[in-house]
Parts: C-alpha cells; sequence; structure tokens
C-alpha cells in the first residue's frame, strides 16, 4: 500500500477569483429557480400539481387586495427588524435578542395606550408611545451590551435569554395588572382608537417607516462617523483602540440604536397590527429578521426584497392549506428549500470544484499588487 | 541507469499551483539530492512555502510530477508525505504545551500497546547524540525556549524516519549564536545522508549553510546555482530580478534633542506575568532607536504602553517637544517643556501629542489597517473625527491616498480595493504612508518590513531615515540584526521583559548584541 498508488482525488476546491456581479446575480437567479424546482417536487409529493401550488402561493398572497395587504403586514415587522439588527451584526455582535426588544417596545408603547389614552391626543398619544417604544428596546438590549463591554460575557447566549425573560413578565401582565376586564380571559384589552397607528392605503402606516428606515440605515451605515466606527470595530476591536475609538461606548451605543429600532417594530405591531399587546407580539420575526439580514449581506436595499419574498411565501402557505389543502407546513418546507439554496449558492460564488481528470482550466492569469 | 549516477532524493517537474488568479507556483522543477542542502530562495511571496506545502501535503498541485527516490508519486495529506519520509518543519510549532518532549513527538503515531517512555526516550537521545542535539525529552514544552520547540520539532520529524527535510524560515525566530547551533546539526544530518532544503530570504545563511541554491521569483523558477560559485550580490539579482544596491544609508541629522524618557515602566499580562520589568530608556529626536531581542521580549507592550494602548503598573514616559529650529516644530498641541507625562492618557491624546504609531503586528492587518475597507477608509481612521458634524468627510483621505499612490509607488487597482487584496509591500507603504502624513515628532513601527521584497523595504529604510532627518524619534523595533546595524544608531537590547543592553549601532557587533538578546534579566530559560 504505497502512496504512489493513490488516484488524484475526485473532487477539490478551489479559490475563484471575483467573479462579474453580473454573474454572481446568474448564479444567485439559477439557485433561486432551483430551489423552486425542489420546492415543486415537494408540493407535488404531498399530492398537487406544483405550477398549481405556485399559482396559489402569488395569488393567494398578491392577487385580491385583502391578501396583499396580509402581505404587506407580514412584510413590515420583518424588513423593519432585518434593518434592526443589522448594525450589530456588522459589528459581529450577535444579537439574537431583537424577538425580545420587540417585545420590550411594545410593552411600552401599551403602557401609554393603556394608562394615556384618554388624556392625549391621538398623535402626540402615538408620538409618546413611538418613543416610548424605541427607549424600552433600546434599554432591553443595553443591559447585554453593557455586560458585554464592561465583562465581555457571550453576546449570543445572553440576548436570547433575555428574550425569554421579556416574553414571560408580559405573559405576567396579561394574566395580572393589564389584564382586561372583567378578568379571566388572560388577555389585555383592545387599543383605544387615539392608541392604534392610523391607516395608509388599507394597511397600517408602518410600511412608510420602515421604507424611509431603509434609507436612513442605508444612509447611517455608509455616510455617518457612527458607522464607519460601527465597522472598524466589527473588523477588529485592535485597530479600533489603536484609532482611539471607545469601544465599549460604540457597543453600547450600537446596540441601543439597534433595540431601539426593534422596539419601533414592538410598538408598530401592538399599535398597527394587533391594536393590542400580548406575549407573542413579536411572533418569531426576531428569529426570520436575521436570516433576512444575512441573505442580504447586510445591504438595506436587498432587505427589502428578501422580506417581500418571504412575506409573499409566509402569506401563500395559507392560501395553500386553504385552498389546495396542501399543510401549511409544506410551505416551510419550501421556505427552507429556498433558504438553503440561497445560502449555499454563496459557497459556488466563492469556490469551484475541480474534478479529477477534467482537463487544464483555462486561467486569467491577472494578479494584483507587486 | 548506471550505479554511479545519483538518484535524487526529490525531484520536482513542472509543479504549478494557481490561487484564484493568482499563479503561486508556475511550472516549477527542483532536485534534492541526498547528502546535501538546499537553500530555496526568494523574497516573500515568489511561492517557497507553497512550493514546500505541496511536497509535504498540505496542498494539492493543479499540475506537474513529483519524484521521490526516482519514482513518481502522489502525495494527497501529511501522512503521505510521511510515508515516502518527507518531514517538514513549519515557521510555527505545532506542539503540545503541557506534553514533553517525548510525548510530543510520539504524537499521533500509531503505536500499539502502551506508551513506553523509556523506549522513547531512549531512542530519542540515539537521535540527539547523532546530530547532536541538545535535548532533554521529560521536558515540558511551556519550560522551553523556542529553540529548544525547534529542536522538538525536528527531531519529531526525524523519529518518524523522514530523510527528506523541509525547514521553513527555521532561523527567523533563533539569536547569532543559536542558529550557529542549528547550522552544525543540519551538516551532521547532511553527513548521514539526509536531504534537506531550508527557505529563507537571508543571504549570508544561505551562503553559509547551503550546498545549492535554487532561486523562485513571483511563482517562476529562475535557476539553481552552485553556492560556492555564487555570491550573495549575484544571487539578489537572481531574486529581484535586476542589480540591486544592498547598502543601507545611516545620515547624520542637524538636530539631535532628547524625546522621549521612559523610566521604571513596568507591565503586567491579564495572567500577572510581567511582560515588561522596570524598563528605562532614552529616546532622542534626529535618531533611529532600534529595539532587538527575541520574539515575545516585551517589545510590542512597550511600543504599546507608550502609545497609550496597554496599562501600564508603574513607571513613567516624559515627552519632549522637538526642537525648535527644527521642522517638526509646533505642529501638535504645546506640551509641558520640561516633559510631559504620556502615561494616563488615551490613545488619541497621545496621537495629538504627536506620538504615532505605526505598528506593523504579526498579522500585519490585525491593527493598524482594516482589511476589507479600501485606502480611503483606511486613511481616515485616526482622523475622521476632525471634520465636523455626524457624516464622514471621504474628500481628503481620498486625496492623501491619490498621494501616497503616486509617492510611495503603491500598487492598487483603485483607492476603494480592500487594501487586505494588496500585497504585503502595499500594505505596509499605505500604513507607514499615513503614519507619516500626519507629521509624528515620534514614529514608533515594528517589524516594518517584514514580508517584504527588498525594493519595498528600501522605500521604508529611505522613509524612516527622512523622518530622523527632520528630527522625529523614530523608533523601530526589528528582527533582521543585519538591518538593525546599519540603520539604527542605539540599539535597544530586550530580554525576558528587561532591557539588557543599549549598545552604539555604529560600533556594536551582531554577537554582541546576539549575546544581550540572551542575558537573562528575568529568570528566563537560557539557550
Amino acid at each position: 500500500m504505497h502512496t504512489s498508488e493513490h488516484k488524484t482525488p475526485l473532487i477539490r476546491l478551489a479559490k475563484r477569483e471575483q467573479m462579474s456581479p453580473a454573474a454572481q446575480w446568474g448564479i444567485r437567479i439559477a439557485a433561486i429557480l432551483l430551489a423552486l424546482v425542489v420546492g415543486g417536487l415537494v408540493i407535488a409529493i404531498s399530492g398537487s400539481n406544483p405550477i398549481a401550488g405556485y399559482k396559489t402561493i402569488v395569488v393567494g398572497s398578491l392577487g385580491k387586495t385583502s391578501a396583499f395587504r396580509q402581505t404587506v403586514k407580514n412584510f413590515i415587522p420583518l424588513l423593519g427588524t432585518a434593518l434592526a439588527i443589522a448594525p450589530c451584526f456588522k459589528m459581529r455582535f450577535w444579537n439574537i435578542g431583537a424577538e425580545g426588544q420587540i417585545t420590550a417596545g411594545a410593552m411600552c408603547a401599551t403602557y401609554f395606550a393603556l394608562f394615556w389614552a384618554d388624556q392625549l391626543p391621538k398623535v402626540p398619544l402615538l408620538l409618546v408611545m413611538f418613543v416610548a417604544g424605541a427607549i424600552g428596546g433600546g434599554l432591553w438590549a443595553l443591559i447585554p451590551a453593557f455586560f458585554k463591554a464592561k465583562w465581555g460575557t457571550n453576546e449570543t447566549l445572553f440576548t436570547l435569554m433575555m428574550n425569554y425573560i421579556i416574553i414571560g413578565f408580559v405573559k405576567y401582565l396579561q394574566g395580572g395588572p393589564w389584564e382586561k376586564m372583567p378578568r379571566g380571559s388572560q388577555q389585555i384589552a383592545q387599543f383605544d382608537s387615539n392608541a392604534c397607528l392610523p391607516k395608509v392605503g388599507g394597511v397600517y402606516c408602518g410600511w412608510i417607516i420602515v421604507l424611509i428606515l431603509v434609507f436612513l440605515m442605508f444612509w447611517y451605515m455608509k455616510y455617518t462617523k457612527q458607522g464607519y466606527e460601527i465597522a472598524v470595530v466589527g473588523e477588529s476591536e485592535n485597530t479600533a483602540r489603536y484609532a482611539g475609538m471607545n469601544v465599549p461606548f460604540i457597543i453600547m451605543r450600537t446596540m441601543f440604536i439597534s433595540g431601539a429600532i426593534s422596539g419601533v417594530v414592538g410598538f408598530m405591531l401592538a399599535s398597527g397590527a394587533n391594536n393590542t399587546l400580548y406575549d407573542g407580539v413579536a411572533a418569531g420575526v426576531g428569529f426570520t429578521a436575521i436570516t433576512v439580514a444575512w441573505l442580504a449581506q447586510l445591504n438595506p436595499f436587498a432587505m427589502v426584497g428578501i422580506s417581500a419574498i418571504l412575506a409573499i411565501l409566509e402569506k401563500g402557505a395559507d392560501s395553500l392549506q386553504t385552498e389546495m389543502q396542501v399543510p401549511a407546513s409544506i410551505s416551510d418546507i419550501i421556505t427552507g428549500v429556498l433558504l438553503f439554496f440561497m445560502l449555499g449558492c454563496e459557497f459556488f460564488i466563492n469556490y469551484r470544484l475541480i474534478f479529477a481528470g477534467s482537463g487544464k482550466k483555462q486561467e486569467n492569469k491577472k494578479e494584483v499588487g507587486a | 541507469m548506471s550505479g554511479l549516477e545519483q538518484v535524487s532524493a526529490i525531484r520536482l517537474q513542472g509543479i504549478t499551483k494557481r490561487f484564484g488568479p493568482v499563479v503561486a507556483n508556475d511550472g516549477i522543477n527542483l532536485e534534492v539530492e541526498r547528502g546535501q542542502i538546499l537553500s530555496l530562495l526568494g523574497e516573500n511571496g515568489s511561492g517557497k512555502t507553497t512550493l514546500m506545502n505541496m511536497i509535504s501535503g498540505i496542498y494539492f498541485p493543479d499540475d506537474g510530477e513529483i519524484f521521490v527516490g526516482g519514482r513518481k508519486v502522489t502525495i494527497r495529506s501529511p501522512k503521505d508525505a510521511f510515508d515516502l519520509g518527507i518531514g517538514m518543519i513549519h515557521q510555527h510549532f505545532k506542539l503540545v504545551d503541557v506534553f514533553t518532549a517525548a510525548e510530543n513527538i510520539v504524537l499521533g503515531l500509531d503505536g500499539k500497546g502502551k506508551f513506553d517512555k523509556k523506549a522513547v526516550a531512549a531512542k530519542v537521545r540515539e537521535i540527539s547524540e547523532r546530530y547532536g542535539f541538545d535535548i532533554d525529552p521529560d521536558k515540558k514544552i511551556y519550560d522551553m525556549s523556542v529553540s529548544e520547540k525547534q529542536t522538538v520539532e525536528i527531531v519529531k520529524v526525524l523519529y518518524r524516519g523522514a530523510d527528506i527535510l523541509i525547514l521553513d524560515e527555521p532561523t527567523a525566530v533563533l539569536t547569532p549564536q543559536e542558529t550557529d547551533k542549528l547550522f552544525a546539526v543540519l551538516r551532521n544530518m547532511k553527513a548521514d545522508g539526509k536531504a534537506i532544503v531550508i527557505i529563507t530570504h537571508k543571504l549570508h545563511e544561505v551562503m553559509a549553510i547551503s550546498d545549492k541554491v535554487a532561486v523562485l521569483r513571483k511563482g517562476k523558477y529562475i535557476g539553481t546555482v552552485n553556492t560556492a560559485e555564487t555570491n550573495p550580490q549575484a544571487l539578489t539579482e537572481m531574486m529581484v530580478g535586476r542589480a540591486v544596491s544592498l547598502n543601507i544609508d545611516r545620515p547624520e541629522a542637524k538636530y539631535r534633542d532628547l524625546r522621549l524618557e521612559v523610566k521604571g515602566l513596568t507591565c503586567r499580562s491579564l495572567e500577572g506575568v510581567k511582560t515588561l520589568d522596570d524598563v528605562g530608556f532614552q529616546a532622542f529626536g534626529g535618531e533611529i532607536l532600534g529595539i532587538a531581542g527575541i520574539a515575545g521580549s516585551g517589545q510590542k507592550e512597550l511600543l504599546e504602553a507608550i502609545a497609550g494602548l496597554q496599562k501600564a503598573e508603574t513607571g513613567s514616559v516624559l515627552y519632549y517637544p522637538p526642537h525648535p529650529n527644527s521642522e517638526i516644530a509646533g505642529y501638535h498641541v504645546p506640551v509641558d517643556r520640561n516633559g510631559e507625562e504620556l502615561l494616563g492618557k488615551t490613545p488619541s491624546q497621545i496621537q495629538k501629542i504627536g506620538v504615532n504609531l505605526s505598528f506593523v503586528p504579526e498579522d500585519r492587518l490585525g491593527m493598524g489597517l482594516v482589511g476589507s475597507m479600501g485606502m480611503v477608509d483606511n486613511m481616515m481612521l485616526k482622523t475622521y473625527k476632525e471634520h465636523k458634524g455626524p457624516m464622514v468627510d471621504r474628500k481628503p483621505p481620498k486625496a492623501l491616498a491619490q498621494r501616497l499612490i503616486q509617492e510611495l509607488e503603491i500598487v492598487t487597482p483603485g483607492v476603494s480595493t480592500p487594501v487586505r487584496r494588496l500585497s504585503g509591500g502595499n500594505v505596509q507603504k499605505v500604513l507607514v504612508g499615513r503614519e507619516i502624513d500626519s507629521n509624528p515628532t515620534v514614529l514608533m513601527t515594528a517589524y516594518p518590513v517584514r514580508g517584504l521584497d527588498i525594493n519595498s523595504s528600501y522605500t521604508i529604510y529611505r522613509l524612516l531615515n527622512e523622518q530622523k532627518m527632520k528630527g522625529v524619534a523614530v523608533v523601530l523595533v526589528g528582527e533582521d540584526l543585519d538591518v538593525l546595524l546599519e540603520l539604527c544608531d542605539r540599539i535597544l537590547v530586550l530580554c525576558g521583559g528587561k532591557v539588557s543592553g543599549i549598545v552604539d549601532g555604529r560600533t556594536a557587533t551582531k554577537e554582541e548584541v546576539g549575546l544581550y538578546m540572551t542575558r537573562v534579566g528575568g529568570g528566563k530559560e537560557e539557550a
């Protein structure tokens, strides 16, 4: 058994040279198409016609005004939260506590909705709720940031645990001090109409707020000093210290901003979408938004598209279930397949496979640098 | 084949390896015979390590053939390489700290039954005696000096029966005395019929140790010459591709005035170990002060403490403003003429005074620059706050980036290409260029030419000399003693966190500095 008898390995990996953007998008589109084919197989296995299935998803989410509005309602918190966690992720601070920050913001806004609605006119009340949501979410995010900045605690576990605390607390409020009269329903009362966000185009005006946020976040990350500091800290804390930056302060400030945006999303969910508060107000958006942010590679504009796709799939799943008796879990599988292919295609953008005996490759021999 | 003809130990034919668009090795031919030491010479980035990694099974060649003992082989993994008797000693040691030398040596071997300590120790001693190593099989790695650890790595490879040894820059971490010892061992191994390849870019070592020299340049094989028939100048020309002068200037500055006075500086690491122990020295404007020492003797901590990046336990660092007649007078915030204390100030306060740290740590992009950002964003790393308002102003850094590209001949596709994608020399120019542009009065730099080609290295020396002539106090942490002795006015030697000596660069010898490097100050091990 000597090595000279070994054959060349069957498959090898090689790092690719920088691909042209057109080719990159080509691969991404091919990945989405492939994902749709595989997703179609899943629908077929469950006993339905895949093409009819996709049609149901599209028509069911965009075809009718009411369906479209529901899709937009799914879209708003997803995009808002993805924007919220983008600066944290840019800083390599793994904030997976958006769920809790949304809940904290919703809770603080709800306090004013429940107890100040009769004392303030609509516009000032909504503004107060907006600010309360931002501060609530921001402070909730500040706690793990403070511990991270001061003692280097693990932010992933910390932010995750914080979710359960605040969700549990809202559950307590719901069945206790804030429970609606008469007691026993385990629910908080519907907000006074003064405390509900107005509708624009049939959907609460949160969609305008998040679209404005897209531009603000893009500007913040790219053109402000704070955005620059976030990028440097994310790359290397040593470099940031060397440049004279106050790293603990930057960590805390960024987390506060991130939590504040999540808190505003919470305020919009409570005031605009649900007109009340309950413990499941965030409904997993805080986690799905992580996927959105990553897939968009933290680019706010790409987040719009990806949030839209996920929102369409989510709404489409309902139609699939009601109209074709395909279980909603099939739609979850399709979403999963789609995410798998979209994340997987990044690998093929960065690497290429070389098969044994595939002959010589024509190579571009340009070199960068001396 | 006649019996007289020598069969080569290892022969490479047309080896090619590409990384994306970069061709790291382009059709390389190479041959090493038994009982021969071959130096593989080339500048950084010329493909030496890539080539050796293919022989030792870490990379797989895209093209070409490898013959061992005359037979064509395929090396797919380090294990395959071991089976063929090829052993590589890497620059970074791969040892388990809490194990003894003997335990490390047998680690990973498929021995049967239990670990027979005595037999292993006996065999280790036998190998040591045969080649003249100095090794204690029962000593723990964490108790060892760098050179002892290297010995363990070499014995480990020999223990496994390697007869083709590849050493990747083995002298980079050694003092001159330790280098001599290593070379004596290598000569013994050569006499025993081993084939040895030593990767290096130090010319005098090539001349001292090798029988043949193979030269690579930008991934291409230039040729092999007999060491006896060549000289450093000719080798440099092969390496660089044209004639270069190997002399370094050491001009005299007009003003030489006290700039920094360090007294009793003591720092501790997070584990509580003293990294700097009662360090005291003076640095003058118009002077290059070299700092020599074995890697990890406190160089990094010293520079960081002065720059405010590291907390000092005790001591003081007094700063004196430049000579009023010198070019650099009055650029910075006014400070106490009788000595301004720097300890306790923040890094940005210290920068405003004019003390700049152009720190180039081991991984080059780790501290001074942000690898994923382009030149423009890197230029404003320390100055982005000066612009008023919440926005960053990218115009001045862009202008600076363009000027540096012109003045320092930086090769980059554009000012927004991530600096990570530039070659080592260009990265270094970006960093040093930015620091110099802020008109420092103290310029501290560590390993500024590490990984640079000869041409870029001389550009950096020239820049440092220009700063010195302007009256700047230049502090240079270096590793190549030959360069330090040619460039610096004075050389401070650190050993175990203490100052073990300060010598005059014009009169000191390499041996003298080498002795100070190992002179025990803090009770650390002696090599």
